[in-house]
């Protein structure tokens, strides 16, 4: 099968659904012309699409979002672009009091808001406390929002597909430090169901879940112990909300060891939450307190050594692995 | 302005209908007929008015939480919007906003927003969703001289000024912002200077005129459906109750109330019929008599209906 990268995956899958669906509309900060926002996610799209499908917004993320709930409320469904995860908190309040909430209150009226709201999360790249975020947890504790993170090409063009065909606010978060990830992507289409997760390495001796690119370092985690005889399971909920409560449980009752690995922080994080769904639902089999690896409790700093000692890597994840296999 | 009679008329029953509703409401709320927090609009019924009578019926509107004579001037029925007051689910949501979420998307009634200068980014987004359709409606975003202070409201301005949208931002400047006057957080005289800043007209004008507020909307919305974009326009009224109902108004300006009286909107506008014989006594009971009987079945229609089920708490999370 043939490999292409992150990045060209997303671009495929947005323009695909542009095509296929004109009340598609994209906005983002720098998205016109041979620009197409900071990573150049929307490069040539204008081009293709025109100025009516593709907006270059201000720097205004509040504003736009809130805009695009009134397009979605209206019948389009607009796409935006919060280049950095960082900058969702300046929308949080469009994003939470209204996205989230405006079908509820309003009693079903408007029937859907189909809203994709498309960022770049996590640190690695040297770019500071404020452009390093991995903010998920925010938003999978708010009922109405969806939230995705794909750790692969396969899975972000599948899963964005799913997205832009949802009739809910779906917040798509991608990990930088993969932008330039090769993976196989099938040429026609195909979709990545969202609410669904997935056993990417199957295993006995203990259960992996991980968000996002953590998926991708826990698996070399995983290879490294299997040297040593360990067999880890490896699954990745890929939608953070809603969580396939089911695939997580099924493989915690068979391995009967959990270690959860993100970026975001420890305290409230999607760890928190995997392991009291855990401890709700197969106590009984499990054989070991969880173990959760996350980033460090302090905000990103710059300087690489402070970073790469921020963030989990391999030997992190190894170890917490050996943790929860000593009891 | 060369208003029909027909059209003065029906605003000055709108007018009467908002009244008698909110007052009636004000009554219900403390004697604990229906749950929550109200807040509303007395004195403030020609500002609305004027507003939504220079709009099409399927013109959109943001109301804000003092929504109710928006919405009443804008269509929603009286009845519904009454039951949404109990928390029933004949309620215009369901029983699931209350009354400061009016929704009735048929009337282009997008939903209450409680969160100052919230709601102006929907507007705005529902003008650019008609722009793009082409099918000539415009947006009018409710919000007042407290919301004018928030940040979302300066970049929808910006935003809707740039792209030409075709919405029109209507600041109720009611006196009090929450629970201070307006000059303890306004450094300019008027809500409307600040549309210099966006690039786009700002016009003030007397919000207890509902002619003077007919013709300044009339012709924003005039300019939005011809594609030169949006309009701040400024009606200067006053809220005659408190930020919410059973609020003590220790922040009041002392005999302002006494003041605003005198420029009361109904009592102007009844003058003005009167004296161009378009209302005399008799069809001025008619009138009263129309609105106290729409309140009553309101009333009585929100008492007979039932309230939802409360595991129906469950539903319309997920579309």
């Amino acid at each position: 099968m043939r490999e292409i990268k992150f990045w060209r995956a997303f671009q495929e899958g947005l323009s695909e659904e542009m095509r296929r669906d004109p009340a598609i509309l994209y906005f983002g900060e720098d998205a016109g012309g041979n620009v197409g926002g900071p990573f150049a996610l929307a490069k040539g799209l204008q081009d293709e699409f025109g100025e009516k499908r593709v907006y270059d917004t201000p720097d205004s993320e509040a504003g736009y979002v809130g805009l695009a709930i009134g397009l979605a409320a209206t019948g389009y469904r607009p796409v935006v672009d919060i280049s950095f995860m960082d900058f969702t908190l300046v929308a949080i309040d469009q994003i939470v009091n209204m996205a989230a909430k405006l079908r509820y209150m309003s009693g079903g009226a408007p029937k859907a808001l189909p809203l994709v709201i498309h960022t770049m999360a996590g640190g690695g790249r040297r770019a500071g406390a404020q452009h390093s975020q991995s903010l998920e947890a925010w938003f999978a504790h708010i009922p109405g929002l969806k939230v995705i993170a794909p750790s692969n090409p396969h899975d972000l063009k599948g899963a964005l597909k799913s997205a832009l065909r949802d009739d809910n606010p779906v917040i798509v978060m991608k990990h930088k430090a993969i932008l330039g990830m090769k993976g196989e992507v099938p040429e026609g289409e195909f979709t990545v169901p969202l609410g669904k997760a997935f056993v990417k390495r199957e295993g006995t001796d203990a259960t992996i879940v991980a968000v996002s690119h953590m998926v991708n370092v826990s698996l070399q985690a995983a290879a490294k112990l299997q040297e040593e005889g360990i067999s880890v399971e490896i699954v990745d909920p890929l939608s953070l909300s809603p969580l396939d409560r089911e695939t997580i449980v099924a493989s915690v009752r068979k391995t009967g060891r959990l270690v959860t690995v993100h970026e975001a922080w420890s305290p409230c994080g999607m760890g928190a939450e995997i392991g009291a769904v855990v401890f709700e639902e197969c106590f009984d089999f499990l054989q070991a307190p969880l173990v959760r690896v996350a980033s460090s409790f302090n905000p990103f700093p710059y300087s690489p050594g402070m970073e790469d000692f921020t963030i989990p890597g391999v030997p992190r994840i190894v170890e917490g692995v050996r943790k929860v296999l000593e009891s | 302005m060369n208003v029909p009679p027909e059209k003065m008329l029906a605003m000055y029953r709108m007018m009467n209908l908002i009244r008698r509703f909110e007052l009636r409401a004000s009554e219900l709320f403390r004697d604990g007929r229906f749950p929550g927090w109200i807040h509303v609009c007395v004195g403030q019924e020609a500002s609305v008015t004027g507003a939504c009578f220079a709009l099409r019926p399927d013109d959109y509107i943001c109301p804000t939480h003092r929504g109710h004579g928006q919405s009443l001037a804008k269509g929603i029925p009286p009845e519904r919007m009454m039951a949404e007051l109990f928390g029933k689910k004949t309620g215009t949501n369901l029983g699931r906003g209350g009354s400061m979420h009016l929704c009735d998307m048929e009337k282009g009634i997008l939903c209450g927003v409680a969160i100052l200068g919230d709601g102006l980014p929907m507007a705005a987004g529902a003008a650019m969703s008609a722009k793009l359709a082409g099918n000539g409606r415009v947006a009018l975003g409710f919000f007042g001289e407290g919301a004018s202070n928030e940040g979302i409201v300066h970049e929808t301005m910006n935003l809707a000024a740039l792209w030409d949208l075709p919405v029109v931002f209507f600041c109720e400047s009611n006196q009090y912002a929450e629970l201070s006057h307006r000059s303890a957080h306004l450094k300019v005289d008027t809500v409307a200077a600040r549309a210099a800043g966006y690039g786009m007209p700002g016009v003030t004008v007397d919000g207890n005129d509902v002619l003077e507020v007919l013709q300044a909307t009339s012709d924003a919305v005039g300019r939005a459906r011809s594609g030169k974009g949006p309009t701040l326009i400024e009606s200067v009224t006053c809220r005659l109750h408190g930020h919410y109902e059973g609020d003590p108004q220790v922040y009041r300006v002392p005999g302002d109330i006494d003041e605003w009286r005198k420029k009361d909107p109904i009592a102007r506008l009844e003058e003005k019929l009167m004296k161009e014989g378009v209302l005399d006594a008799k069809s001025k009971e008619t009138v009263i008599g129309e609105v106290d009987r729409t309140i009553a079945f309101a009333v009585e229609f929100a008492e007979k209906s039932p309230y939802p089920a409360p595991e129906e708490a469950l539903e319309l999370v997920y579309a």
